[in-house]
């Protein structure tokens, strides 16, 4: 079979899944362009997760079109695996394992061979400037150090698109931005990157964000746009006004 | 009486020290607020306040009562809301709640007007199981049964981690409201920007207590002169700044970053010219007052780079 055109790193149409009579997510429609960074905002419960889980081909949608790092995620789930790196928001590294060890691991998963293993470990903890916690054991390090390592591991088979899954919740300050200048970096080099967050200074950084309230994508927009089109000074305040609005407008109580 | 005091607390676990000689003063219904990242120390705290757990050393008292010896009498007079949801999520709502009133010898009648506020918002769904609400409801039900027993004392461990900005409002929003009551509130936090809806503040990290004060205090004692500046391409603008032979800290905040120099007096000018030639056309720049987040990373900023023990 040949392979897809790629015109976008993530292409959505309709895509809708439902949990019996429950729409978990109501037909959103989104495509986001190679090396953009995209943030995936959104209430709790609002089928973030649930997208994201249908983008990373472990979900299968019910009905709906869609297309990552040009593979189709209804027919081609497998394969677009090996094109993807996904970071989950349960710290998922081996704590006994030092962190060139979980690299290895994560390489190996994806069938790297063990040269590439080595070149790829050292030229990301190079870059990211992390060699020296390569022999450190996991469980030693701090979390922002954690989910550093976690980003690295995700970019261990050069993936097109990263889905981040709220990688920075309860991380410092300061390594929260130094991870963040990583998510610049590698969408610089050409790396589609999906992040969700709760921190709404973070939604700033992203070149576009949309946003979920009850299933529904009620917004796509640059941050910019956004703050310019309700006349509002911060992301922060925007996500409060478009929910709260949204709730109101459509009568939904909290369920 | 004061309602929290701890004295050279320290706790450790095997070789890493949770807690390093904290000492914490909290006045009668002051909403205090414990800031920090994940690690710096803040549920350990909350838990040996909270007689959870037993410190290696130091005394705290609650009310004028010892934790260790009169545990069983602080007990009955806080009210603790874990970060993690600890009710049964098996029973209704409303099971939860007289559970927790039965437990202390008390009814849902007998202290409705303390709850009522955070209980009806909840109460249409009162024959609903626990594990079926939503996060936010969860966390109205799990904040109604900590204060069940009209507690003097309420502790939360990171009631708004993982949470969503308009449920995080909903929830300062409630303990704002327990004020009038005058119930002493310990919050944490690793959300910088809350610390502003607090009366005091500790800043913790690494097992220590860097700074209390109220917020604006806080804010008063940063000591540099502080610009906020950007130019668009914010990832740029970064590279730009931190490669600047005057730079001190660069840190981005939303679409701006904020900037600090070596220098004591600078000319803003220089920075945008500096900027300009550098190929970040137009640059804004203006002098700001620092805000909590800033106090914080200019705190650590040593502890930015991670060295192996």
């Amino acid at each position: 079979m040949s392979q897809p055109e790629k015109t976008y790193s993530i292409s959505v149409e309709n895509l809708t899944k439902k949990f019996d009579d429950f729409v978990a997510v109501d037909k959103i429609t989104f495509n986001v362009q190679k090396g953009e960074i995209f943030g995936f905002l959104g209430a709790n419960g609002a089928g973030k997760t649930t997208a994201m889980r249908m983008l990373i081909g472990v979900l299968e949608p019910t009905s709906g079109k869609g297309q990552v790092a040009g593979y189709d995620i209804f027919k081609n789930s497998r394969k677009l695996k090996k094109h993807i790196g996904y970071m989950s928001q349960k710290f998922s590294l081996y704590d006994d394992l030092t962190a060139k060890e979980n690299m290895r691991f994560f390489g190996g998963i994806y069938g790297l061979t063990n040269k590439e293993i080595s070149s790829r470990t050292k030229e990301l903890l190079t870059h990211f400037g992390m060699e020296h916690i390569e022999k450190e054991r996991v469980s030693s390090l701090p979390l922002g150090w954690k989910q550093k390592l976690a980003f690295c591991t995700a970019l261990m088979h050069k993936p097109d698109v990263v889905f981040l899954d709220e990688p920075t919740s309860g991380v410092d300050p300061s390594i929260r931005r130094q991870f963040w200048e990583m998510i610049y970096e590698t969408a610089e080099g050409g790396v589609t990157v999906l992040v969700t967050t709760h921190n709404m200074d973070e939604a700033e950084y992203c070149h576009r964000i949309s946003m979920m309230v009850a299933g529904k994508m009620i917004t796509v927009d640059t941050p910019q746009n956004l703050k310019d089109k309700y006349k509002l000074e911060t992301m922060g305040e925007v996500f409060l006004h478009l929910a709260r609005g949204y709730e109101k407008e459509h009568a939904i109580t909290a369920s | 009486m004061t309602p929290i005091s701890a004295e050279n607390i320290v706790m450790n676990y095997g070789k890493v020290k949770a807690l390093d000689a904290v000492s914490l003063k909290v006045e009668k219904g002051e909403l205090f607020g414990l800031i920090g990242p994940d690690g710096a120390g803040k549920t350990s705290l909350i838990k040996i306040l909270g007689t959870l757990l037993l410190a290696n050393s130091g005394t705290a008292e609650i009310e004028g009562m010892d934790v260790v010896k009169q545990y069983q009498n602080i007990r009955r007079q806080i009210g603790y809301m874990p970060g993690k949801f600890s009710l049964y999520q098996d029973l209704t709502v409303e099971e939860n709640l007289n559970f927790y009133a039965s437990i202390f010898g008390t009814t849902l009648e007998e202290n409705y007007d303390l709850i009522k506020d955070i209980y009806k918002q909840i109460e249409p769904f009162k024959k609903r199981r626990a594990g079926k609400l939503s996060g936010g409801m969860k966390q109205k039900l799990a904040l109604s049964c900590a204060l069940i027993h009209k507690p003097k004392v309420l502790f939360l461990d990171e009631p708004t981690r993982g949470v969503d900005p308009v449920s995080r409002q909903d929830l300062w929003d409630m303990l704002q409201s327990l004020k009038k009551d005058n119930i002493t509130i310990l919050v944490s936090t690793a959300y910088m920007e809350e610390a502003l809806l607090c009366d005091r503040i500790s800043l913790m990290d690494h097992g220590k207590i860097l700074a209390t004060n109220s917020p604006d205090g806080l804010i008063a004692n940063f000591d540099k002169p502080l610009y906020a500046i950007r130019s668009g391409n914010s990832f740029n603008i970064i590279k730009k700044l931190k490669a600047y032979k005057h730079a001190n800290s660069v840190y981005p905040f939303g679409d701006w970053v904020h900037y600090t120099d070596k220098r004591d007096t600078i000319d803003p000018l220089e920075i945008k010219t500096y900027l300009e030639n550098n190929d970040t056309p137009n640059v804004e720049i203006k002098q700001i007052k620092a805000s909590v987040e800033d106090c914080y990373m200019s705190l650590t900023s040593k502890n930015q780079n991670y060295e192996p023990a």
